[in-house]
């Protein structure tokens, strides 16, 4: 079940600091770990985060193994324009994820 | 009668003369060392300000997938009844207030208490005509964070009365029963040494007041009866299967324990 959540505000302050929160549903298997029976449990993670504001990169992350499951990343911006942010979760197993959402501006 | 029942004659006495509805049992506390109702702690208060942090913040706490699950499955019809269980329950955030404050609670056919999980699925069984959900599957552990997330702040609400005494008695005494390799009662740890350390690990007073509940160490949801199979597990104990008689007895002790304490579901334990 590939899904996200971003919670962040809708409107805000021309030049005001806006904190952004996001959740992605996802094991964050590592590929370290083993079965009961000994056999590899194959790797499946996410492997990159970028978010975009109106088309302009503002924040990536590159993820690792031993990250948490359905890891939250949470990064702040400055209300430039009103418009849409653009999140995407990309990772192993063809998982791509991708939530927008709409900040006016004043 | 009232030895019988482990409550001082006094108190008996006089809960029996106020005992409007006379199946109603007063059962006190039956051990010393028992934790008083007004210095028990919800295992919230032992974590870390980062974890109460991320149960505080719907925005930050993962069972929020759950939720949104079991707010799906709530709504999709289900079974050869062909009916969903808004069909018959309307919207779970009226119908379902308080229902898991309630629970393990008496069922008549069964002739026992069922937590809830097993009354999810008596009601599939029997009103949906759908096969049972399996135990700790995430259909069944959303269904159930969504209708416990409606009791949430509310005060866990136990009642013992004439039918539900003997399982209660058998959750109370499996509480203070030893057993396992390591020969432990879960009251040693859990009204005796709550508040120290157990291998780096604070020991909490085991009040199940959130659950289902996100546990960082198993990097998901999971039922209470996972939990006390944990626990049983680490005792070196036989930990009995889920739905088992003895761990909803032991469900029915823990919540009445807990009574008046708030519903925190869904929390986030380390």
């Amino acid at each position: 079940m590939a899904r996200a959540i971003v919670n962040m505000p809708a409107q805000a302050k021309r030049g005001e600091v806006i904190e952004i929160k996001t959740l992605a549903a996802h094991p964050m298997e590592t590929g370290f770990r083993r079965t009961q029976l000994g056999t590899l449990i194959p790797r499946d993670i996410i492997r990159r985060f970028v978010c975009t504001y109106n088309g302009a990169e503002i924040f990536r992350v590159d993820l690792h193994p031993a990250m948490a499951a359905n890891p939250l990343i949470a990064f702040a911006t400055v209300a430039t324009e009103s418009g849409t942010i653009a999140f995407q979760w990309v990772g192993d197993n063809g998982y791509t994820v991708t939530e927008t959402a709409s900040i006016r501006v004043e | 009668m009232s030895f019988r029942f482990g409550v001082r004659p006094g108190l008996a006495l006089a809960a029996a003369a106020a005992c409007i509805l006379p199946e109603f049992i007063d059962v006190g506390t039956a051990a010393a060392a028992e934790i008083p109702l007004a210095e028990r702690r919800s295992g919230y208060d032992l974590m870390t300000r980062e974890t109460r942090a991320m149960q505080d913040d719907d925005a930050a706490n993962p069972a929020v997938f759950w939720l949104l699950d079991g707010e799906a499955l709530w709504n999709r019809k289900a079974g050869a009844a062909g009916r969903a269980c808004s069909d018959c329950h309307g919207d779970a955030r009226a119908s379902m207030k308080g229902v898991a404050a309630r629970h393990p609670a008496f069922d008549t056919a069964a002739r026992r208490p069922v937590n809830l999980e097993q009354r999810i699925n008596l009601c599939r069984t029997g009103r949906q005509k759908a096969p049972p959900l399996a135990f700790e599957s995430r259909d069944l552990l959303a269904l159930t964070a969504y209708v416990a997330r409606q009791s949430r702040g509310l005060p866990i609400n136990i009642a013992i009365d004439s039918r539900n005494k003997p399982f209660f008695d058998a959750g109370r005494e499996a509480f203070h029963r030893r057993q396992g390799q390591l020969n432990l009662a879960c009251a040693q740890c859990h009204d005796d040494n709550w508040g120290k350390r157990l291998a780096g690990s604070a020991i909490p007073q085991a009040h199940p007041t959130g659950y289902p509940l996100y546990r960082l160490e198993w990097q998901g949801l999971g039922s209470l009866e996972r939990r006390l199979r944990n626990c049983l597990t680490g005792m070196r104990a036989q930990a009995p299967d889920f739905g088992d008689a003895e761990l909803v007895d032991l469900e029915l002790f823990l919540m009445w324990r807990a009574r008046e304490m708030k519903v925190e579901t869904p929390a986030v334990r380390p």
